[in-house]
């Protein structure tokens, strides 16, 4: 049977605000499922013309996959969000790069023909299911020497990547890190970010954390705006004595959930959806799990050679700031500025949060939102380092692309 | 301001120190869009939804401690408006009717009526716009606390919404009877006042409760409350318009208000006050004073709780959601056996709707045996008839009709129907050598530990069982017609019928989803031993020569839901008069077989009247078989005749101890015979109305438990 190989498109992205995990974070008595159920939603919302009977699956990605997070969360959330009982679903687990796996497995599936549109999503709740939860690590791993006893902890992995790149000072990743609160700070003024989050209705009983009663959750939680070097010289480096780590220069643990719409582009057309990115290549790769914070740049390195592209290509990256370090290592690799304004133009997860599985789609839709300012720029790219040593990256298209001429 | 209202919560506050508190959180918000700084009241009693969200006077202070808090806020331009809503799964239900019961002096009552008018209101003269989101069950109260609102909006998934007030002997006295009609128009109201209340208290569901434009905006369970407050957003700031329909001032209004009269007289005939209070208020209501309108409930709030139906509806309705959920007497439920096939013998009319409801509720198999094969078909094909009707209707789908009928069969040969059955009923011919016969035919060949159940309504359960090898298998399990529709099953203990079986039998009874009552082997049980000494008493003082009009007529002050004869056509003559034979036999000196009904009987006549004219008149051939006496008593004489009869009947049924405690007798009278909330069954009122003393020289119930507390 003769195939022909689809476009790809990114028709729309939505997110839950981000909360901080713990007993006083937000959605501290919100179901990691409901919160997925209302980004699902508002997707369907903010798409009228879409049949929801016409989705042919929900990729939903949580790292821990138990409890309110389990049960096969694709198919469940779909369920609970009232789409047609005759709509598939499932779930992925690719730990931080859930829900850009969620995309890239969903879209090959499109490319090949198997479906038209889908919906690809992750949610993480941090606060109900710490990371480490329930893991059981086979003794090998440790015994034989497979991995470093270090690859477990993602801060010390990211201490491993300041060695491997001495000239990444702990100064320079604070600077990276306020600038990242400046840009989404920024953001925020501009109504960049707000446009692309679904409020939460919030319960609260414990009055130690606030006000009891409901509330309804509308920004981000975890932003600092105001942060200054000096106000992070002086925090602790947990994971190593005179280490360079922080929780100033790395995402927090957070609660959250993203949801995103794909389509081959024929039928985004046929069915009068925007086009918002078209999908070029995307990778994988994997690195030593002591050092995960490197993966983004062999799946960069091979995402750009399928797409015949080079990094000079690239006029706009939207990098998971899962750690200050591991953008940088990326920026210094490819000899990109730290502060190269096409690079996080609205700042990113040290801002933001980074919900484990859910933070992929969020590069995703504010990539999608640069596209739309600035149709000089013709390529993006969308990247993040993975628990235990892999990198994941997806190369985009700007739609709007005008050519270059302004 | 609301000093004094403090001080009058404070007070009921102090009457009811068991109250179960709900809280009234206060939370601030940001608005989507741009609308501001919003404060939403969550009103929440810290259990889960198993236990909904009530409203006692201590509630009602912590409601009014909110609204101080919003109030001041509203003031100094703090907030853009002011939201309400619930706990998940729950608005709130109402009143604390345990509160209720507590009260003893009209001022206290009166206390409780304007204490939740002082509160509520304030929520409509705050100086920024209210809402009330509808998260969930509304019911009463809770209800009218959205009504005083500005704005509501309704959850696509609320299951219940109603004022059930009337249904209890109440009205809605918190704004409803007020602001509902002013709301909606007088026709609405009445819908939902009166005529939904008085039916069974029928829920509205949520999209019933926007359909009738008590709800201004409806949205998904799945994000209702975001949904709501980004409405809430775009109300505020203008950009959604609420429009409702103008109310019909005219002669509608006074129409609707006749209509709830007639639909009340239907019901409760004048026998219980709610429902002419509320419609006084509601007709009054036409003017849109409110004020006076509020006034009017207090008045009426304080004067109904200090009533006997109110006690006896509150009384009646914990019967019926507690007592029925815990029979007295039924052994431990750890002792029940599993049912996993059911034996039906008999495939009569009878035979195969229990063998419908069986199939139904278990869904286990269900064989129907009968003495040829044409009444076993004829059973089977009946069922499987009901089973495409549920179908046709919707009621099923097609896999659980087609798993439904393959369960169902039928057997000429009990012993290769009853094998391996756990649990066998017969619904044969009512004539004790019959049911040895089929018990012993059963007990052949079915599994040792099988239950053998009959559903006779006047044998001797221990007699039937009386021949057998394991009589102590052997339990009544006595249905009401419409089996589908009365809930009360009478379970009778036989003289050997042990534990096991007995917790078999209520476990069975529970999954039918039937009031179950545990009853003693005594003629005729309660329900049919009552209404035949009733009955009885008004055939004898026809018989004795007092017209069959002021005989019935005499019976309408009770509110019952139809008359003593009309009650004898559903019966059926032959079979009133089977049973009045029965118990003329075991108690002659108080049952009497009527002659006059024998004839009745003999002439093959299906009751007492003709309705050709569309209303029941006594059938000529029927008033020329009557032969009266010359006795006339009035109407006043009648009752009391009556009722001494039946309070006498029941006092000796508990000196008997055919059931465990008046309670019982109630609850079987209510679910068995449909006897009316306001009399309580029948023990309240015969105590209120001073037949149990004159008749046994004491009451039926201590004071308080149907009546105002000493």
């Amino acid at each position: 049977m003769p195939r022909t190989i689809r476009d790809v498109v990114f028709v729309d992205g939505v997110r839950t605000p981000f909360g901080k995990a713990g007993p006083k974070g937000i959605y501290h008595e919100t179901r990691a499922d409901d919160l997925v159920v209302k980004a699902i939603r508002e997707l369907l919302r903010r798409n009228p013309d879409l049949d929801p009977a016409k989705i042919d699956e929900v990729a939903i990605a949580a790292t821990t996959q138990i409890g309110d997070q389990g049960l096969t969360l694709g198919r469940t959330a779909g369920i609970l969000a009232g789409l047609p009982q005759s709509v598939p679903g499932y779930s992925i687990d690719r730990m931080c790069a859930g829900a850009l796996t969620a995309v890239t497995a969903t879209a090959g599936s499109i490319a090949f023909g198997a479906y038209d549109v889908v919906i690809a999503g992750g949610v993480e709740h941090m606060g109900r299911h710490p990371m480490g939860e329930s893991v059981d690590p086979n003794p090998r791993l440790v015994s034989e020497k497979l991995v470093d006893e270090s690859a477990l902890f993602m801060g010390m992995t990211a201490e491993n990547l300041h060695d491997r790149y001495p000239s990444i000072t702990k100064q320079r990743a604070d600077e990276y890190a306020v600038r990242s609160q400046e840009k989404a700070a920024k953001a925020y003024a501009n109504g960049k970010i707000q446009q692309d989050l679904v409020p939460v209705s919030v319960r609260r009983t414990n009055a130690e954390a606030g006000e009891t009663g409901w509330g309804l959750v509308t920004a981000d939680e975890p932003m600092r705006p105001g942060t200054t070097l000096e106000s992070l010289a002086g925090l602790k480096t947990p994971f190593r004595a005179h280490g360079r780590v922080t929780a100033g220069n790395a995402a927090g643990l957070n609660d959250g959930a993203t949801a995103s719409l794909l389509a081959s582009e024929e039928t985004a057309r046929e069915l009068g959806l925007p086009v918002k990115m078209r999908l070029v290549s995307y990778a994988f790769a994997g690195v030593e799990p002591e050092v995960m914070g490197y993966g983004p740049i062999p799946a960069t390195e091979k995402a750009l050679a399928k797409a015949g592209l080079s990094i000079d290509d690239i006029g706009l990256f939207e990098i998971n700031e899962a750690f200050a370090v591991q953008v940088l290592a990326f920026l210094e690799h490819y000899g990109i500025a730290d502060d190269d304004q096409r690079v996080n133009q609205y700042g990113g997860a040290i801002a933001y949060g980074h919900p484990l599985a859910s933070s992929g789609v969020r590069l995703m839709t504010q990539l999608a939102r640069q596209f739309e300012e600035q149709p000089e720029v013709r390529y993006g790219l969308t990247t993040m380092c993975v628990g235990f040593g892999m990198g994941a990256t997806v190369v985009w298209e700007n739609p709007n692309f005008d050519g270059g001429n302004k | 301001m609301s000093t004094t209202t403090t001080e009058l919560l404070k007070g009921a506050a102090e009457l009811f120190p068991g109250e179960v508190v709900t809280q009234a959180h206060v939370r601030h918000l940001d608005l989507p869009g741009g609308a501001g700084r919003f404060a939403l009241i969550t009103l929440d009693n810290g259990f889960d939804h198993t236990k909904p969200t009530t409203i006692g006077p201590q509630s009602l202070a912590n409601l009014n401690a909110a609204i101080d808090q919003v109030e001041k806020e509203a003031a100094e331009g703090s907030i853009t408006g002011v939201g309400v809503t619930g706990k998940p799964f729950i608005f709130a239900v109402g009143a604390d009717l345990k509160g209720v019961e507590l009260l003893k002096e009209h001022k206290d009552a009166l206390a409780i009526g304007k204490g939740g008018h002082d509160v509520f209101r304030r929520l409509s003269g705050l100086a920024v716009p209210t809402f009330a989101y509808y998260n969930g069950a509304a019911m009463g109260g809770g209800v009218e606390i959205g009504l005083h609102c500005s704005y509501r909006t309704v959850s696509k998934a609320l299951p219940a919404f109603s004022l059930p007030e009337v249904f209890l002997g109440l009205v809605p006295g918190w704004g409803g009877c007020v602001l509902l009609p002013n709301l909606i128009g007088a026709d609405r109201a009445v819908s939902v006042i009166i005529e939904n209340s008085l039916n069974q208290n029928r829920q509205l569901k949520g999209k019933q409760v926007f359909e009738l434009g008590i709800a201004d905006a409806i949205f998904e369970g799945a994000d209702f409350l975001e949904q709501s407050l980004i409405w809430t957003a775009s109300v505020l700031k203008g950009e959604i318009a609420i429009e409702r329909p103008e109310v019909d001032r005219g002669d509608a209004w006074d129409q609707a208000v006749a209509r709830g009269k007639a639909v009340a007289d239907s019901k409760v005939h004048g026998a219980a006050p709610a429902a002419y209070r509320a419609l006084e208020i509601i007709a009054a209501a036409k003017d849109g004073d409110l004020g006076a309108g509020f006034d009017a409930e207090d008045q009426a709030l304080a004067d109904l709780i200090m009533g006997g139906e109110l006690r006896s509806g509150i009384y009646s309705f914990n019967l019926v959601q507690k007592r029925a959920k815990r029979p007295a007497g039924a052994p431990d439920k750890a002792l029940a056996r599993p049912v996993t096939k059911v034996g039906v013998v008999g495939a009569g009319l009878m035979a195969s709707q229990l063998a419908l409801l069986f199939l139904r509720r278990l869904e286990v198999p269900v064989v129907l045996t009968d003495i040829d094969q044409d009444r076993v078909d004829k059973g089977v094909g009946y069922v499987q008839a009901e089973i495409d009707k549920l179908l046709g209707k919707g009621r099923i789908n097609q896999d659980k009709a087609n798993r439904l009928k393959a369960l169902v069969s039928g057997v000429l040969d009990k012993a290769e129907g009853f094998s391996d059955a756990d649990f066998i009923i017969e619904a044969v011919f009512e004539e004790i050598g019959v049911k040895q016969q089929v018990f012993a035919e059963v007990e052949a060949v079915a599994p040792a530990h099988a239950i053998l159940a009959t559903n006779t309504s006047s044998l001797s359960v221990t007699e039937m069982a009386s021949k057998l090898k394991n009589p102590e298998r052997v339990v009544g399990f006595h249905f009401f017609n419409p089996v589908a529709i009365l809930p009360l099953l009478e379970i009778v203990r036989g003289e050997q019928t042990d534990d096991a079986s007995l917790a078999t039998a209520f476990g069975v009874a529970r999954k039918l989803k039937k009031t179950a009552v545990l009853v003693k082997d005594a003629p005729a049980f309660v329900v049919n031993r009552i209404l035949t000494r009733f009955m009885g008493e008004i055939q004898n003082i026809i018989d004795e020569g007092t017209p069959v009009a002021t005989a019935e007529k005499a019976i309408e002050p009770l509110g019952l839901p139809m008359s003593p004869l009309v009650l004898l056509e559903l019966v059926g003559p032959a079979i009133g008069l089977h049973v009045s034979e029965t118990l003329n036999r075991a108690f002659p000196e108080r049952f009497t077989v009527s002659q006059n009904l024998a004839a009745v009987v003999k002439a093959g006549k299906r009751g007492f009247y003709v309705y050709d004219s569309g209303k029941p008149e006594l059938d000529p051939e029927v008033a020329a078989l009557l032969e009266q006496g010359d006795t006339v008593l009035t109407e006043d004489q009648v009752r009391d005749r009556v009722l001494d009869a039946v309070a006498q009947e029941i006092g000796l049924m508990l000196d008997e101890g055919v059931v465990a405690e008046p309670q019982d007798i109630d609850l079987c009278l209510i679910t068995g015979a449909g006897w009316p909330f306001h009399l309580g069954g029948i023990t309240p009122y015969l105590d209120r109305e001073g037949v149990s003393e004159r008749v046994n020289g004491k009451p039926f119930l201590t004071q308080g438990v149907a009546s105002v507390p000493a």
